[in-house]
């Protein structure tokens, strides 16, 4: 997924402030580096988080996933309602979350999952899905059990619907323009993706649009 | 007592009564400004049927973790109860012991705001359509569906700050400040613990939570 991550980052406007879901989205702030020109928000509180802390940081200083981080130069700390005023305000130029699934018409599922007994948690990731500017997902092309992530429609319950603009995985990388179908923008050589998506769209057929 | 002001020596002292089915506040986020002394009075202190209202539902057995493995806890107003370690969320989430009220976490601190504000209710652009908003009233501005979300107006409010004078005057350190500063505002009664409790008055230009908010607070 390092990959995935990289190819995200690099498609990431100079001066963009975006905010970096759990799990996997968290591979963006290492692929991005020191020194690049985007100030991250955490939600928890931070914008302008720099790198993950060596040993011995201040435990006082996390991101969201409650990690000991630096600060950036011009850096800022702050308290949630501060933080989610400016989610909900749309200040956020791009919001990377992970998804159990993502619809071709950009709906996103992440909040919670097929199995009863595993309980749900949304955090801010509803927030950031409704109010962004921009939501980019990055995910794994396929479940654990060999299923589509990638779907017609989503068949979990839905965070934010139609949202979602582009979608990251480890095979391909997709833009989803508002009311439109899915362009592939790039797909893996040895993806095989016709395979994983024949039975709803032919989307190596819309590459290069 | 003019001395001392509101400061109390010992958790137990600060935070005082509370009554059975209260609804509870607590700052923190993860493991960072988390009041874990005020939770633990709270617990040893024997109150049953609590609401809490948290973004986690604590890691280990520890802070919020400890209310819910003791079954102090009816009901939990939270984001993301499910993390590394949420053993007894988890538990008690298998055994339907608990009732979940799951809320974006941006609409819980607004409705936290909304009670601090005396505002009892505001319209919302997040959770249009999805399963956190069935039965919720919805209506259009500018073209864009929102939803009706209500204040919370907690009794008790649990706070964990930097530094604290006599008069309840707060401030804070990094990313502690997390629901702490909301979670002062809201609660009908607010206790803090501080780091560092000095007797002499903080400099009022660098206070974040005015001590009218704060009822009592020890250092812990």
């Amino acid at each position: 997924m390092q990959q995935a991550a990289a190819r995200l980052a690099a498609d990431l406007p100079e001066g963009a402030v975006v905010n970096l879901g759990r799990g996997l989205p968290g591979l963006v702030a290492s692929a991005l580096g020191d020194g690049a020109p985007i100030w991250l928000q955490a939600e928890n509180g931070i914008l302008g988080v720099g790198q993950i802390a060596e040993d011995g940081a201040a435990g006082w200083l996390t991101d969201a996933s409650k990690r000991p981080v630096t600060l950036r130069q011009g850096a800022a700390i702050f308290d949630l309602a501060d933080s989610f005023d400016m989610i909900r305000s749309g200040r956020i130029d791009v919001a990377v979350l992970g998804a159990f699934e993502v619809s071709h018409g950009g709906d996103l599922a992440n909040h919670a999952s097929a199995e009863p007994t595993f309980p749900p948690a949304v955090g801010g990731a509803m927030d950031l899905a409704a109010c962004a500017r921009e939501v980019w997902v990055l995910m794994r092309h396929r479940t654990a059990g060999g299923g589509a992530k990638f779907v017609e429609q989503c068949t979990l319950p839905v965070t934010a619907a139609g949202v979602v603009r582009r979608v990251y995985t480890d095979l391909a990388t997709y833009a989803l323009p508002r009311g439109g179908s899915p362009i592939l923008l790039w797909q893996s050589p040895s993806a095989g993706i016709q395979q994983h998506t024949e039975r709803s769209h032919h989307l190596s057929d819309r590459s290069g649009q | 007592m003019a001395r001392t002001g509101k400061a109390a020596s010992s958790a137990a002292e600060a935070l005082g009564f509370v009554e059975d089915g209260a609804t509870i506040v607590v700052g923190g986020f993860g493991d960072a400004g988390i009041p874990l002394a005020l939770l633990d009075a709270v617990a040893d202190g024997g109150v049953r049927h609590l609401t809490l209202i948290s973004i986690n539902a604590g890691r280990g057995r520890a802070g919020v973790a400890r209310l819910i493995t003791e079954k102090r806890v009816d009901r939990l107003v939270c984001c993301f109860p499910r993390t590394a370690g949420s053993i007894a969320f988890e538990e008690a989430w298998a055994e339907r012991r608990i009732d979940l009220e799951l809320v974006p976490m941006g609409t819980l601190v607004a409705r936290l705001q909304a009670g601090a504000a005396g505002i009892p209710a505001f319209f919302c652009p997040v959770g249009v359509g999805t399963d956190l908003s069935v039965g919720k009233e919805d209506r259009s501005f500018e073209g864009r569906p929102h939803v009706l979300e209500t204040a919370l107006r907690p009794d008790l409010g649990l706070v964990r700050a930097h530094r604290g004078d006599r008069f309840g005057n707060l401030t804070y350190r990094g990313t502690d400040r997390n629901l702490n500063l909301v979670a002062a505002r809201a609660a009908a009664r607010a206790v803090a613990e501080v780091d560092t409790l000095q007797v002499e008055a903080l400099d009022p230009e660098r206070i974040e939570t005015p001590g009218l908010y704060v009822s009592r607070l020890v250092a812990a």
